[in-house]
């Protein structure tokens, strides 16, 4: 597999007011095409500033960040968020769904960026909804489905346009044990079956076994690269 | 338009403040239809074919000020002018002194210089014949139960006869029926009494009159025959002003009030309040879906997809509002009208009071977006997913 993500000499630096706070320093990281790759490390260690970056949300102080073979970091901000649409899917800790919209018209979301049909948007919401195990779920809106459940869509979103690369931030941290292996299991399953390369960033263990690789950050620094 | 769902249900999220904004902008722009009307009204009045044919002419001085009758054979001799007919306010109200009565008394060949306004020819020639006898306004007839034939008490409120009494009597003799009802509205509210009957029994008149109505043979004239009418009595005691009859009556008018400055000063207070009240709507429903307007730049919405999304949600609360205020108004100018027993001759909400409105609404939408638009773009996706 060739590699998907290519670090270099990355870091990250953050104004706090008078202050300069150096959140990366000087991160070398390659991520191969259908990896699924856990960041972990205590709490201010930089794993969300890194997800953030190689994402698209965020640009970096110095170094360089490629994805696909595109040099994210020399984008401006209109071409990274069309950049975002067409290449990541976005997990969230606390799912970020659209509490107004039902789940179907959370999933389609992604796609009003796109020349598709209305029906061709149904239609590939109504697949992603499927392959969460949430088509019954549709009509329902956020508030009427479980943590789990509400999950599960997030990921449906996050898979819609179908993206090379999922990048998930806590995806299992607001959920009950049961939830949580539900929610691994898909993202292994998308990993497995559909190769989508998996980023994730868990505080927890049992969550980091689910992936190939784990990687260790603290204090802004690449410590440890453990393969599963 | 695939936007629009999102749009409407982000408008929605909170039911309570949105619908108690829309029931503001509702309201706003049915006064906003109601006023306008009062305005277009008031614009309207005078403007008619036939009225661009006729020329008022008052004191120079004030419009209370009388002139006398003798002028009326010297304006006949201008070249151009076809009649000169004459009339004084009598102020007459019936039984009580709010139910005022639009009443004039008038010279002879008063009728003859309104064609748009229809007698029959025995009920005019009844009304010659009888001195004390009136030709009232078919609206004014209904509102007050009069038919030919009644004798009718009116009281002025100016004007008592030689007893010293202001209790007038008058023997209806005809009904007065306009025949355009857009701009002759007011004909059907008249009541029309002998000029000469007023100034025999009145101590007050002594052969003054109130205005002189000219109607001149080529409309393209009407400006050299009120430069000569109004040369007759240059630097004498009673030096008259010429206008056209929706001169005068915009000039009368405005010594009334300026409807045009009162009915801007309440519009301009009302939209004020408007565009605070629902800035803040959008202020909060912005500020409160932060972590929302981020996900949405998150998954690939440009910042000006946000911006045109929030300016769009806005223009629409806007739009929403102010299209059902004016249908509202629409319904309501009418039945005003109608209540007002023929007083008040409102026109319907128009394609002009429409267009304005749209383009208020437009306007205001926009401008109440513009600042949550402007947050909502600038808006950082980690520090607001981050809930910083």
């Amino acid at each position: 597999m060739g590699k998907l993500i290519e670090i270099r000499d990355l870091s990250k630096v953050y104004v706090r007011g008078k202050q300069k706070v150096e959140v990366l320093h000087h991160i070398d990281l390659d991520v191969n095409e259908g990896d699924f790759l856990a960041l972990m490390g205590p709490s201010g260690s930089g794993k969300t500033t890194l997800l953030n970056l190689i994402g698209g949300l965020d640009v970096p102080s110095g170094g360089s960040i490629t994805v696909g073979g595109q040099r994210i970091d020399q984008l401006g901000a209109g071409a990274l968020a069309k950049w975002r649409a067409a290449n990541v899917g976005f997990v969230f800790q606390f799912y970020n769904l659209m509490p107004m919209l039902s789940a179907q018209r959370n999933v389609e979301l992604p796609l009003l960026l796109t020349r598709l049909s209305a029906a061709e948007r149904r239609k590939r919401a109504a697949i992603a909804l499927q392959l969460v195990g949430l088509a019954d779920r549709a009509a329902h809106k956020p508030g009427e489905l479980s943590g789990g459940q509400q999950q599960r869509v997030s990921i449906a979103r996050a898979i819609v346009s179908d993206p090379k690369l999922l990048v998930c931030d806590e995806p299992t941290g607001d959920l009950d044990r049961q939830s949580a292996e539900e929610v691994l299991a898909l993202l292994g399953a998308l990993n497995r079956d559909h190769g989508k390369t998996v980023l994730m960033v868990t505080h927890d263990p049992k969550a980091a076994s689910s992936a190939r690789h784990t990687v260790h950050l603290d204090k802004g620094t690449l410590v440890e690269q453990v393969a599963a | 338009m695939k936007y629009l769902h999102l749009i409407w249900a982000s408008l929605f999220r909170r039911k309570t403040r949105t619908v108690l904004t829309l029931v503001s902008i509702i309201a706003a722009f049915l006064l906003f239809g109601l006023l306008d009307a009062v305005r277009t009204s008031f614009n309207q009045a005078g403007q008619s074919a036939n009225g661009a044919q006729r020329l008022q002419t008052g004191s120079k001085l004030s419009f209370i000020q009388t002139l006398p009758q003798s002028l009326q054979a010297q304006m006949a001799q201008i070249p151009g002018v076809k009649i000169v007919t004459y009339a004084n306010w009598f102020g007459g109200a019936y039984q009580d002194p709010h139910n005022q009565v639009f009443s004039f008394a008038v010279a002879p060949n008063y009728l003859d210089v309104y064609p748009e306004v229809a007698v029959s020819e025995a009920e005019r020639k009844a009304f010659e014949a009888t001195r004390t006898g009136a030709l009232v306004g078919e609206t004014l007839a209904k509102r007050f139960g009069w038919k030919v034939g009644d004798r009718v008490p009116l009281q002025s409120t100016i004007f008592p006869d030689r007893q010293g009494s202001k209790n007038w009597s008058f023997d209806i003799v005809g009904i007065l029926h306009s025949t355009d009802k857009k701009t002759g509205g007011f004909f059907d509210q008249m009541f029309l009494l002998h000029w000469k009957y007023f100034d025999e029994t009145t101590p007050y008149n002594a052969g003054q009159v109130g205005w002189y109505v000219t109607r001149v043979g080529d409309v393209n004239q009407a400006d050299r025959v009120a430069k000569a009418i109004d040369s007759l009595s240059a630097n004498s005691d009673h030096e008259t002003r010429t206008q056209t009859e929706q001169a005068a009556t915009a000039s009368w008018m405005k010594q009334l009030a300026d409807i045009g400055l009162i009915v801007g000063a309440i519009m301009g207070a009302v939209f004020f309040t408007l565009i605070l009240l629902s800035g803040n709507t959008m202020m909060q429903a912005v500020r409160e879906r932060t972590s929302e307007l981020a996900v949405l730049k998150t998954i690939g919405f440009s910042s000006r997809s946000v911006l045109a999304m929030v300016l769009a949600e806005s223009v629409l609360l806007l739009v929403l509002g102010g299209v059902l205020g004016l249908a509202l108004a629409s319904v309501v100018v009418p039945m005003v009208s109608g209540f007002s027993g023929g007083m008040l001759n409102l026109p319907t909400v128009g394609a002009d009071s429409w267009g304005l409105g749209v383009v208020l609404m437009l306007v205001i939408g926009l401008v109440v977006g513009l600042l949550p638009a402007m947050n909502a773009m600038r808006l950082n996706i980690v520090d607001a997913l981050a809930g910083r």
